[in-house]
């Protein structure tokens, strides 16, 4: 069975630097599948390369059986992969709801709609309001993104990859800067998700993905060093001795 | 709060009031110590700067060279009418789609860039441009430039209007004017704008939401050139000449002090407020002295230091007050 994305042994360096030295993973449809590792370890330049973001110097990324190795950011988007971004990435002048707007397929599909008016785009309007109530900013709709508050923020960004009604959902830590309550939302948010959407997690936060991952691959100098579910790899005595699963 | 998109009528407020000051301008503009033909340019400078500033403000892309587009437009007029015998009609379609054309050339060279080195490739292509018109003298007519450009009448089928007079030509640019705005204003508006306003707060993200970024870059500057080009086209009609000098480093230099100085970063509607207030400073200032730039590049930099939203933000800032009484001023877009 070919798995619904998978990446394989995946290569990348920066001058003389092996930033990815042989990466592999699977996930499978639905799956909550998340990504540890200590600072450095490689976790967000994966990211990078599964996105688009950077071309992998070795290996293979695959989606729904076909390679996609290499793909510019807006191929991968127009399958269904959407991201979010451990730094803010906003379009800070427009409301939040303009930003989840731009992002839906609905309003990509009028992309050179010269003389249309945006406002009229009421299918993607309505996917960016129901993106925008999934993750709590009902009634901040037209808020500039740069008046909201850094949690808003941060549940903007995600509200933006959900608004492209995404089949495979890449979170780049997204507990970063939360506090206590944003935990507990995102929590709920990603609970909600589960099943209707597969999701990717870079996470610092162990309790946090520990507490939602199906599975977990631990990262580390480049390579996976461990895999299994939470329970395992907390009985895993190299994650144990790390500290990372305490 | 106001939860939707910007809405775009056909033919908002600030339209109606330009309209009717340029409509009325041949009324009173002698007897405020005016001269006709001033109108004329402005309006012409209106409109080059307006579709220059769907590109430094709406898409955030920096051409400082872009005169050379708006010469391209007047050469290409002035071409073919002189060798092709073109009538008004097409030698207007040609200033357009010459500079539409030549502009989708050095787009293509230049839209995956960003930033200062854009700008400095926009410089390169404009002297480039310069340089060809200055030294092609077989085409161009070299220093000379083009000569005697006819004003041929304004030919729709079942009425002719001959566009000799000032006044004539008066009406004839600001009916284009306000088409041309008026497609721009659903332009900026339209899905296609929202996007392009997008690529210029954040690339990545565009292109991670699945767009192709490098296109809008691309479609944004030959938008903006086919406008220049028509604008060029309606400067040599009424200069009756093409020279060089329309397309020199000044004249790109000009329509982003126009744009700036208007506040085109804040306002649709800054690029009109500058090409009005750089025309007239011009004439105005020009009456009393020879050196009237250099008090205007002072007024530039005092803009651009001071109040970078330019004339149309200092108005909208006002406006607020006037509203809400002196509370703190939260930014907007526009």
């Amino acid at each position: 069975m070919t798995a619904f994305f998978a990446a394989q042994g995946l290569a990348k360096r920066f001058g003389d630097r092996l930033v990815l030295q042989d990466v592999s993973f699977e996930l499978a449809e639905g799956e909550v599948h998340g990504i540890i590792g200590p600072n450095g370890a490689g976790k967000t330049t994966c990211f990078h390369v599964l996105t688009g973001k950077h071309k992998p110097d070795g290996g293979r990324v695959t989606f729904r059986g076909r390679d996609i190795t290499g793909f510019a950011p807006k191929e991968i988007a127009r399958l269904g992969i959407a991201r979010s971004f451990q730094l803010m990435n906003l379009f800070d002048d427009y409301s939040a709801l303009e930003n989840a707007v731009v992002a839906t397929r609905e309003f990509r599909a009028r992309a050179f709609d010269v003389l249309g008016a945006a406002a009229s785009a009421k299918a993607a309007i309505e996917r960016a309001e129901a993106a925008l109530a999934d993750v709590g900013l009902a009634g901040k709709e037209g808020v500039k993104a740069k008046s909201l508050s850094y949690g808003d923020r941060r549940a903007l960004e995600i509200a933006v990859a959900l608004a492209a009604d995404p089949c495979l959902l890449f979170l780049d830590e997204p507990t970063a800067g939360l506090g206590a309550e944003g935990l507990e939302r995102l929590s709920a948010l990603i609970r909600k998700l589960r099943g209707r959407v597969t999701m990717l997690i870079i996470e610092h936060d162990m309790r946090f993905l520990f507490g939602l991952a199906d599975r977990v691959s631990v990262v580390h100098w480049g390579q996976v060093i461990a895999r299994g579910t939470p329970a395992e790899l907390r009985a895993n005595p190299w994650v144990a001795r790390s500290g990372l699963g305490s | 709060m106001d939860a939707t998109l910007p809405r775009a009528a056909w033919f908002p407020p600030a339209l109606v009031v330009t309209v009717v000051v340029l409509a009325s301008a041949p009324l009173w503009i002698v007897k405020v110590g005016l001269y006709p033909y001033i109108a004329v340019e402005i309006m012409i400078w209106m409109m080059f700067a307006l579709g220059y500033n769907l590109l430094l403000g709406y898409a955030g892309l920096p051409s400082f060279g872009h005169g050379a587009f708006f010469g391209v437009g007047a050469y290409a007029f002035g071409l073919a009418q002189l060798k092709l015998g073109a009538g008004l009609w097409l030698a207007l379609l040609a200033g357009i789609a010459g500079a539409a054309l030549v502009g989708a050339i050095v787009a293509a060279c230049i839209s995956h860039r960003r930033g200062i080195y854009y700008a400095l490739l926009t410089i390169a292509f404009g002297q480039v441009l310069w340089f060809l018109a200055m030294k092609w003298h077989t085409v161009t007519g070299g220093e000379d430039g083009l000569l005697n450009i006819r004003r041929p009448a304004l030919d729709l089928g079942f009425a002719s209007w001959p566009l000799a007079s000032n006044t004539a030509l008066h009406y004839a640019v600001l009916v284009a004017l306000v088409v041309v705005t008026m497609l721009l204003w659903r332009l900026v508006h339209s899905p296609y704008g929202r996007v392009l306003g997008a690529v210029k707060q954040n690339e990545a993200r565009v292109a991670f939401s699945g767009y192709n970024v490098w296109l809008y870059k691309w479609s944004a500057f030959v938008i903006s050139c086919a406008v220049a080009g028509l604008a060029g086209s309606f400067f040599a009609l009424a200069q009756q000449s093409a020279y060089p000098n329309v397309m020199s480093l000044h004249n790109s230099g000009f329509v982003v002090m126009m744009v700036l100085v208007g506040g085109g970063l804040v306002s649709f509607w800054g690029p009109f407020i500058g090409a009005a207030f750089f025309l007239l400073a011009r004439d105005l200032l020009g009456a009393y002295t020879e050196t009237w730039l250099l008090w205007y590049g002072l007024v530039f930099m005092a803009v651009v230091i001071f109040k970078p939203e330019g004339i149309a933000g200092i108005w909208r800032d006002g406006l607020r007050r006037v509203r809400r009484g002196p509370e703190r001023l939260v930014p907007a877009a526009r």
